[in-house]
């Protein structure tokens, strides 16, 4: 087996636009589950917004990528308010199913042919990146051609621009959720994932500060759907259901009700991928596993929902929780 | 707890005979018409309550009278079928029961809702109204609510005090006790500055030692202006600290009065007793003997 090969590899995991999309995407879960309770299924609906969005404003309208990317960011905003609307103020499950619907209806809606033109349909969008115009983000690259980092962490100019972009914009985030949690505003937030009639007996908003919460997550999410969508081109077929858990499994892998946490997860959870991705074919190929190599690479898919089970049962808190505050039996 | 005066009780509270829906010389809510039902179920229906104000009012009532009704009807926490009522003069139907909260008419729950994972201390400085550093754009910049909400720490670990808390201020709420938990919430209530106190069943599950300091607590709030609405079984308790007593039985009231008119009335002996006649209220209801021979007579 090369060694070399697989170590290098999964080292690269540390560092990639995935990565910081996935960390950013699971600090929008933990505002909404580890902080205030809401339980959002969607996540993938919100990066597909943050990622079409941005690419949509590009293309079709000819925006700036900045500008398209604050539209992006509106229109999570818009997506919270639709979802929230009808459900913050019933229990918490309905907006769990609402949630986890609304993102597969955005999903089809992108997907279908009826807005082609738009969306790119089964195709979806590229060559929003660089424009002719020099108004793209890839236009915008302040690094010259070639290579930088070592190691396994070498990246072209055009990956380490986005992996800049998105290292400013998660330390911008995390930084945001630090501060806003350590506030009076936090204690709120806190005080209705505990329980929300408590916290209306005592004359705070609750609805309010509920679709604050989940705006803000939201937006996150959205923003790591751009980082993404900056990294590659934006494709119907990523942001799945499936998309969704594996960016729950992150954020419990770190600690749902961190700061850090979701960040860790992330890493963790990408540097497990690239582990697994290399080394169950090699495995397969040298007759240690019973399976085809193309089997063993699915394999990683089972290895990921044996390892949820596992942590939600023997670790609800993740690595960095305080097992006090967060578990799923209340 | 071995001397245990008699409290200073307020008189004079009704005008004219003492029955059910008599006016009050100044009441602070007073309920018309309010009607709850679920299904075929007539949970509550009060022509006419008044509450006087600056008094401490029992309501009492066997099992399923519908007072946790009530109490969640008049704080917005549920809406009746029918009816209207009003706190302060300022009508209370359809107001949602944040806005009651904030108007000084604040609640505590039958089953107790301590906030579990957040500490004592964090719960405290949630009661507190006002705060600058709840809103989403002030949150980001501490140096406009930082001293604003140590000055809340501070009345909150005076409250503590009072309640026998505060060793237990950075403990989370889940380590509490039961009875400390209604120690905790009662505390809380008391950091919005209510007008008007409402407190379901804070006795309830409280340990005999903890009772009497409870018991205190509420005779306090008295002093110290507030007004008081709890729901209690225990008469030795209620005959001891309230100055007013609501009885209700299914979903009405029924009778109203002084502790020792009342519960001479034939309409409470049946509400509660039923064929067991002869036996004196305090004895069936009473947990634990609280007050001396001479003032239970
Ligand atoms: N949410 C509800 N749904 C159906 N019935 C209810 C509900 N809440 C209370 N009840 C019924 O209303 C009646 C009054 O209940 P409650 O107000 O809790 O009584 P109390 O507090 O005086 O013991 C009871 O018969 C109870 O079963
Ligand atoms: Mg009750």
């Amino acid at each position: 087996m090369n060694w070399e090969a697989i170590i290098n590899n999964t080292a690269a995991g540390l560092l990639t636009p995935t990565t910081l999309a996935f960390a950013l995407a699971a600090l929008g879960l933990a505002m909404h589950f580890g902080f205030a309770g809401l339980l959002n299924f969607g996540i993938a609906g919100y990066m597909a917004i943050g990622a079409y969005g941005y690419a949509i404003a590009v293309l079709t309208f000819g925006l700036p990528w900045w500008a398209g990317m604050l539209v992006g960011m509106v229109g999570s905003v818009l997506f919270s308010l639709l979802l929230g609307i009808p459900t913050l103020r019933l229990r918490g499950d309905y907006l769990a199913i609402v949630t986890i619907a609304a993102a597969e209806i955005l999903r089809l809606l992108f997907l279908t042919t009826a807005f082609e033109d738009i969306t790119g349909s089964a195709d979806g969008l590229f060559g929003y990146n660089s424009r002719p115009d020099g108004s793209g983000f890839a236009n915008s690259n302040p690094f010259p051609p070639g290579d930088y980092g070592f190691g396994p962490w070498t990246y072209n100019a055009e990956t380490i621009w986005v992996i800049l972009f998105g290292l400013i914009v998660l330390a911008v985030c995390t930084f945001l959720l630090w501060a806003l949690m350590r506030s009076p505003w936090g204690r709120v937030i806190k005080g209705i994932r505990e329980d929300e009639d408590a916290i209306r007996a005592l004359g705070k908003n609750v609805f309010n500060y509920k679709m604050q919460a989940l705006i803000i997550g939201g937006l996150f999410g959205s923003l790591g759907g751009m980082v993404l969508a900056a990294y590659s081109n934006v494709s119907p077929g990523v942001y799945v259901t499936s998309l969704t858990f594996f960016v729950w499994t992150a954020l419990l892998l770190g600690g749902a009700a961190t700061i850090f946490g979701p960040v860790v997860g992330s890493i963790i959870f990408w540097v497990m991928q690239a582990f697994l991705t290399n080394i169950l074919p090699e495995l397969a190929n040298a007759g240690i596993l019973p399976v085809s190599s193309q089997q063993a690479s699915t394999l990683r898919f089972v290895l990921v929902g044996i390892g949820l089970m596992l942590l939600v049962i023997y670790r609800p808190q993740g690595i960095f929780g305080d097992k006090r505050e967060l578990t799923f039996v209340k | 707890m071995s001397s245990n005066p008699t409290p200073q009780k307020s008189t004079g509270l009704h005008v004219g005979q003492a029955a059910p829906g008599c006016k009050k010389v100044d009441p602070i809510l007073t309920v018309d018409n309010v009607k709850k039902t679920f299904g075929g179920l007539t949970a509550v229906d009060v022509e006419h309550l008044e509450i006087p104000r600056g008094a401490i009012t029992a309501l009492i009532g066997p099992n399923g009278a519908g007072k946790t009704t009530l109490f969640n009807l008049l704080t917005g926490f549920d809406t009746p079928d029918t009816g209207t009522w009003d706190f302060q003069g300022t009508s209370l139907a359809g107001v949602p029961s944040f806005k009651v909260a904030q108007m000084g008419q604040v609640r505590t729950f039958q089953l107790t809702k301590a906030l579990s994972l957040l500490t004592v201390l964090e719960n405290m400085k949630l009661g507190a109204k006002g705060q600058k550093g709840e809103s989403l754009l002030n949150a980001l910049m501490p140096s406009i609510w930082k001293k604003q909400d140590d000055a809340i720490g501070e009345k909150a670990m005076e409250l503590l005090k009072r309640f026998k808390l505060d060793a237990k201020k950075d403990d989370f709420a889940a380590s509490l006790s039961g009875g400390q938990r209604k120690l905790l919430e009662m505390a809380r209530a008391l950091m919005t500055d209510p007008v008007l106190v409402m407190l379901d069943e804070p006795m309830a599950g409280v340990n005999p030692a903890l009772t009497q300091s409870l018991l205190e607590h509420v005779l306090g709030l008295k002093e110290q202006g507030m007004t008081v609405l709890f729901v209690e079984h225990d008469m030795h308790m209620v005959r001891h600290i309230a100055d007013w007593v609501v009885v209700m039985a299914e979903g009405r009231v029924v009778a109203e009065g002084s502790p020792d008119t009342v519960m001479k009335e034939q309409a409470v002996i049946d509400a509660y007793l039923g064929a067991h006649q002869d036996t004196d209220l305090g004895v069936v209801t009473g947990r634990i003997k609280i007050v001396s021979e001479g003032d239970a007579k």
